[in-house]
């Protein structure tokens, strides 16, 4: 029984919160490592891309809602999805037109890229906060909870709850699905072959024949795709605001970072190496070992925290650092930045 | 030569003439954060400070009928750089007489010490909290009609003592506002008997909150002290403990305590408690009356904006002057007794009383009774949230 109570208590606060947030960081991620595999450069606008997403779908979910659709328990988020995703992927593609392919046409060095997306960020955020405001926006609706912390103590006769947002569920289903599909669609298909190919070796892929107009296009649709279902789950779970979709942006480089940054698999482990060390370095074990240890033996007095939570973005970053000492390319062996 | 002097004098005298409805104007800068964490309370406080403004320039009495017109300044109440180059402004470009601002602590400290000391002017703050406040070098240009957290620390101490709860958990927005009002609750609240399990900072603004959420959790206590801010972190941290069931019950100080909160958080939030500035008194009615839906003069700290507006006017028509090296030893007589009591509304009255050269006792929206180096000694409105709004319970 103690030692169920200190699992589900981990779970609760540990466990189930570092999940979500690491699916959202993983797809965030996603978004950025394929740019920065087949586009070569680190895409600054990532996180705005995402607002900008997002602001579609909860502009299409006010309508639905006007009009009286719903999904029942699921949200209604869900329908405005690829609405949302379509206007994104105009969006970026239209900024690829008129932004980076002048750059591509000049072989710019990756650095004038970089920069050029900050600007592009810049208007990005701009749009964002002109159309929607800069205010919180609510727009999730249906379930909110799949067990309530209450619920589960009168279920199970524990001491400890445990909580699980739908929203939650659905990052964590939403996000498998999204990733399963990436890979199909890498391994499996002509176009993503092409577009390995064209990211492992540039030349050797224009010789054979790629057409590379097509590989930057579908590129910017996919990472368009991610960060539209990112943001969108990100403000299904927590709310949609938009300077914190600009603060996004800081874990995810940290996430595509650390996992090797053009590397897929990279992005996923990283999201969730970022996630799972900014909750667990900085949780209070004072509870959690009070349940594993009896009583008599020894009871903490302290809060058993390793660092105070002041300092859990400095855990991520030192994780970054180290990474970019030991090992430059990243966990999973991505290009070296 | 003759002639030229006298076109030289004609033409200064005629540009002087032109320039007389506009230099004759007496303005006083309204600095508060406009955008920002508390932008949702500022939208309520600027206009109560606006509105003593006209209603002192709408009577005419001011130092024989002087004009008062208000010039906004946005001190983002974070970014204390931005703010002091709008205080800077104020005075420098817009030579305002007297500053109604700031709104929070870091940016009023800054600005205060950077540039309002420097160049003499009187800054009267209606907001501005933090207990360091009290002792900082002022040179006497300083007051506020909020009072000090070190009182508020005291005041929620019996609140929450009140309704029988004895430890709590704290976490506080990571500035100089949530950091003294944190140290000061902690202090009465451990000095009463109670016991404090965890005092530790969030910051706003972040992608998420449960690792501060988790360690709160794990600390425990009856219920969870949210010194923050109801549109930023503070929010947050209330949702992640809901979800996680990590605490049900809140309190609520002044930064937290706005219909913007129970609105967005529904119904879980019911039963939760707090306080923020307010009175009972019959200056608050007044005002709201005086507002008539203009705005809404409940909300906290908009009383205290027109009180701290309305000082600065009658300190200028104690004094007979508008510079503020002159009215600024004027602000604790006009506010305290003796003198007739002036209730809001009543401004112009108060303006012939100073002007025939006699007393006032300013009590104003928010029962005005300035303490110390010239601070609010502090009325609470303790408010509950029930079925989905702010219902106050009573006043302290």
């Amino acid at each position: 029984m103690e030692i169920l109570n200190a699992f589900v208590l981990l779970a609760n606060f540990v466990l189930v919160p570092a999940i979500a947030y690491g699916s959202q960081l993983a797809l965030g991620a996603l978004g950025v490592t394929l740019i920065y595999g087949i586009l070569r450069f680190s895409n600054f606008a990532h996180g705005d891309t995402m607002a900008f997403g997002t602001m579609v779908v909860i502009l299409f979910t006010w309508w639905f809602q006007s009009m009286g659709l719903h999904l029942g328990p699921l949200p209604t988020a869900l329908l405005a999805l690829p609405f949302g995703i379509a206007a994104c992927a105009v969006f970026v593609l239209g900024t690829d037109r008129l932004v980076y392919r002048f750059y591509r046409q000049q072989k710019t060095a990756p650095v004038i890229y970089v920069i050029a997306s900050v600007g592009v960020m810049f208007i990005l955020n701009g749009i964002v906060r002109f159309a929607i405001g800069t205010e919180d926006q609510q727009f999730a609706d249906g379930a909110r909870f799949i067990v309530k912390a209450g619920e589960f103590k009168r279920m199970t006769g524990l001491d400890e709850g445990l909580a699980i947002k739908a929203s939650q569920a659905l990052t964590v289903v939403t996000a498998v699905l999204v990733v399963a599909a990436l890979f199909w669609f890498l391994n499996r298909t002509r176009t993503g072959k092409s577009m390995r190919a064209y990211s492992d070796n540039e030349d050797l892929a224009l010789l054979s024949g790629i057409n590379p107009d097509r590989v930057v296009a579908v590129t910017w649709i996919l990472a368009a795709t991610m960060a539209t279902i990112a943001g969108t789950l990100y403000g299904l779970d927590k709310s949609f605001k938009p300077f914190t979709y600009f603060q996004l942006l800081l874990p995810i480089f940290a996430s595509a970072i650390v996992g090797g940054l053009g590397s897929p698999l990279g992005a996923i482990a990283g999201g969730f190496v970022i996630a799972f060390s900014e909750v667990m370095v900085t949780y209070a074990y004072k509870k959690f070992l009070a349940y594993l240890v009896p009583a008599d033996w020894w009871a903490p007095d302290s809060l058993m925290q390793l660092l105070a939570t002041d300092y859990k973005f400095a855990v991520s970053f030192i994780i970054l650092v180290l990474v970019l000492l030991f090992r430059p390319t990243g966990l999973f062996a991505g290009k070296s930045v | 030569m003759k002639k030229l002097l006298i076109t030289t004098t004609a033409l200064a005298g005629l540009a002087a003439g032109m320039g007389a409805a506009q230099a004759d104007d007496v303005k006083i800068g309204v600095f508060l954060g406009f955008t920002g964490p508390i932008e949702s309370l500022v939208a309520q406080m600027a206009p109560g400070a606006e509105k003593a403004i006209t209603e002192v320039s709408e009577s005419g009495k001011l130092l024989g009928g002087v004009n008062v017109v208000s010039v906004r300044a946005d001190t983002t109440c974070v970014d204390a750089a931005a703010a002091t180059a709008a205080a800077e402004r104020l005075i420098t470009s817009d030579k305002v007489s007297g500053i109604v601002g700031g709104d929070c602590s870091g940016v009023t400290t800054a600005a205060l010490t950077n540039v309002a000391v420097p160049n003499g002017m009187v800054m009267i703050s209606p907001s501005a909290t933090s207990p360091a406040l009290s002792t900082v070098e002022d040179n006497g240009l300083f007051f506020r009609t909020a009072p000090s957290d070190a009182r508020q620390g005291v005041v929620m101490t019996d609140v929450i003592m009140d309704r029988g709860i004895k430890e709590v958990a704290v976490t506080y927005t990571n500035n100089d506002y949530g950091k003294g009002l944190a140290d000061a609750f902690a202090t009465a609240f451990e000095a009463a008997g109670g016991k404090v399990t965890i005092n530790t900072s969030h910051e706003d603004g972040k992608a998420d909150y449960s690792a501060e959420v988790g360690a709160l959790a794990a600390a425990g206590g009856e219920a969870l002290v949210v010194a923050g801010y109801l549109d930023q972190g503070g929010k947050g941290i209330i949702q992640a403990s809901l979800d996680t069931g990590a605490f049900d019950t809140f309190v609520l100080p002044d930064g937290m305590v706005g219909d913007a909160l129970p609105k967005a958080i529904g119904a879980d939030l019911n039963g939760s408690f707090g306080q923020a500035p307010g009175t009972d008194s019959q200056g608050a009615g007044k005002l709201v009356e005086m507002a008539a839906g203009a705005f809404d003069a409940t909300s906290p700290f908009s009383a205290e904006s027109y009180d701290a507006a309305a000082l600065i006017m009658l300190a200028m028509q104690a004094a007979g002057s508008t510079n503020p090296s002159d009215y600024k030893g004027k602000v604790l007589d006009v506010a305290n007794a003796p003198g007739e009591k002036i209730l809001p509304g009543e401004l112009g009255k108060a303006l012939e009383i100073l002007a025939a050269g006699g007393d006032i006792d300013y009590v104003g929206a928010s029962n005005v009774e300035l303490i110390g180096a010239g601070e609010s000694a502090g009325n609470y409105r303790e408010i509950e949230i029930a079925d989905g709004g702010l219902k106050t319970v009573g006043y302290r």
